[in-house]
């Protein structure tokens, strides 16, 4: 009970936050939830089964092409759009995952790094039908929800917020239920998973698959607040983000990835403000981080102080 | 009818023959003993037998089911559960985590609070639930590990040297531990200390060189020629 008031907590502060906070702040914080709700995602395959996947930029970006192609071509409203966005990003991590794992550590790292690698090409590659490196710009019909604008500050963060608060919300569910525990054991000690009657393959494909709809549904929202598609989100650093989210806050715990994803976005502000080389800055602090908090900000706070923390 | 049965199995790395063409019986509600000396093919025989490494000839059945090309995790489900020789517990999840994984992956998952707590009395760790399984006592961890065969529900229970590291008193107890067990579970055993064989087996099956020297009851064992020669020294 104490961990849903926590949860239910956390969710009330940030939506008091971007209703209260100037209109600067209120775009931020709809950016920073839409990129928690993929770092969720991925924490759900990094942090808690210890899929360390280099490629989750492939389900990001599968959806936010389901989503973002037939609102483009053929005029989809946003809803069906994030369905499908929703759809994409499973169906692809369905795909890659019967194939990626069937390798393990470092292969399974190689391999998703290819698969995300050759579907960026891939964007690149039909850019007539994807609009290659410079993107797209959704149709404005097509960025309406229950009859609102999600151009406008107030509702954009209210359909950022719905959307992490949903992911949040079933990610505690399902991390405390049966196979959430199935899926911390697989991180712990595969081979003992597997002697306790545990399928280890099937498993880590209903975890990848989930992962890949969270990551799906974020990429499908990001183009649809923000109005814009392309293939740079299929790149490399879109597959490093959440990772790198999910370290700082604390890989493994539900809250990691929102608070890993706020602290980075506000950073990197900072950084960029003070000097041209910004990233010189961010690459310290996590290398800080790395050698002084190896689990996280959350992380440290289960070991120290609150053992249960989920 | 045995309950688990292997014909001619076989297992060879490289050159080694580890397990070569090796008959075997477990009887319904027997505890049976597999020794052998260092090498014998005792540790191949049961990967086999629960299927973590794939036979490359011969068949094993579980009551009367073919199960040799099955993968390990679902010879599980069907009630042939495994205890590791090296405690393999997870030190990170809680006493009752760690139980109710088993009970999850076993051939009756229920109600898991009741059959955790049930599995937990069973070896005597009852109440320990909440600890932390990495912070318990070398011998707890045995313990544990034993919980956590029994709470799969098994038909056939494969202990791994169980007594190994365990104190002198801790062996009292396990002895009284397995021969609770029977007859609702069939036990195989691999055992080093021959006390606790000759106390509980009912059979014993000898292996050497990955192949059956003899088999037959504690006594007969004991007064059998061949196997004073290879194996008791005496």
């Amino acid at each position: 009970m104490r961990a849903w008031a926590v949860h239910l907590a956390v969710l009330a502060a940030l939506l008091a936050a971007g209703l209260l906070l100037p209109g600067y702040h209120t775009t931020n914080l709809a950016r920073i939830l839409v990129l928690a709700t993929f770092a969720a995602g991925y924490n759900l395959a990094f942090g808690y089964t210890g899929l360390l996947s280099l490629g989750h930029a492939m389900f990001f970006a599968a959806g936010m092409y389901a989503a973002a192609l037939p609102a483009w071509h053929w005029g989809w409203p946003a809803a069906p759009a994030l369905l499908a966005g929703t759809a994409g990003g499973a169906l692809m991590a369905l795909a890659t995952g019967a194939l990626a794992l069937r390798t393990a550590g470092v292969s399974f790292m190689i391999v998703t790094l290819m698969f995300a690698q050759a579907f960026a090409l891939a964007i690149l590659y039909f850019n007539g039908w994807t609009g290659g490196d410079e993107g797209f710009v959704i149709p404005s019909a097509s960025r309406h929800l229950f009859g609102t604008s999600l151009a406008a500050d107030t509702p954009r963060f209210l359909a950022a917020w719905s959307l992490f608060a949903l992911g949040l919300l079933l990610s505690l569910a399902l991390v405390r239920s049966r196979f959430g525990r199935v899926m911390v054991a697989l991180r712990e000690n595969e081979e003992r998973a597997r002697m306790l009657g545990i399928n280890p393959f099937a498993a880590k494909l209903k975890v990848l698959v989930i992962s890949g709809a969270w990551s799906g549904a974020a990429g499908a929202a990001y183009a649809l607040l923000f109005g814009y598609a392309g293939g740079s989100f299929a790149g490399i650093q879109y597959s490093i983000l959440p990772m790198l989210y999910v370290l700082l806050g604390g890989a493994g715990t539900t809250l990691g990835a929102v608070l890993g994803a706020g602290l980075m976005f506000y950073l990197t502000e900072f950084a960029s403000s003070v000097t041209s080389a910004w990233l010189f800055l961010v690459g310290l602090v996590l290398v800080v981080l790395v050698l002084f908090a190896p689990k996280g900000i959350l992380g440290w706070v289960r070991a120290r102080l609150w053992r249960e923390l989920p | 009818m045995s309950l688990l049965s292997a014909r001619g199995l076989t297992r060879h790395f490289g050159g080694i023959r580890a397990v070569d063409g090796v008959d075997f019986d477990l009887e319904p509600g027997e505890i049976h003993a597999l020794i052998g000396p260092n090498g014998a093919g005792k540790t191949t025989l049961v990967s086999l037998l629960s299927g973590r490494i794939p036979a490359q000839a011969g068949t094993i059945t579980l009551a009367g089911e073919d199960i040799t090309r099955l993968p390990a995790h679902a010879r599980v489900r069907r009630g042939l559960a495994y205890t590791f020789q090296i405690t393999s517990i997870f030190p990170g999840l809680t006493v009752f985590d760690n139980v109710a994984l088993a009970v999850q992956g076993g051939r009756q998952p229920g109600a898991l609070g009741p059959t955790v707590e049930a599995a937990l009395a069973r070896v005597g760790l009852q109440g320990m639930g909440a600890e932390v399984a990495g912070t318990l006592s070398y011998g707890h961890q045995r313990l544990l590990e034993l919980a956590m065969g029994l709470a799969l529900a098994p038909r056939v229970l494969i202990l791994d040297e169980p007594t190994q590291g365990l104190a002198a008193g801790e062996i009292e107890g396990f002895k009284a531990l397995v021969r609770g067990l029977v007859p609702q579970v069939a036990v195989l055993l691999i055992e080093h200390n021959m006390e606790v064989v000759m106390d509980l087996a009912t059979r014993i099956t000898v292996l050497t060189s990955g192949r059956v020297l003899a088999r037959g009851t504690p006594a007969e064992i004991r007064a059998d020629k061949a196997v004073q020669e290879a194996y008791l020294g005496a």
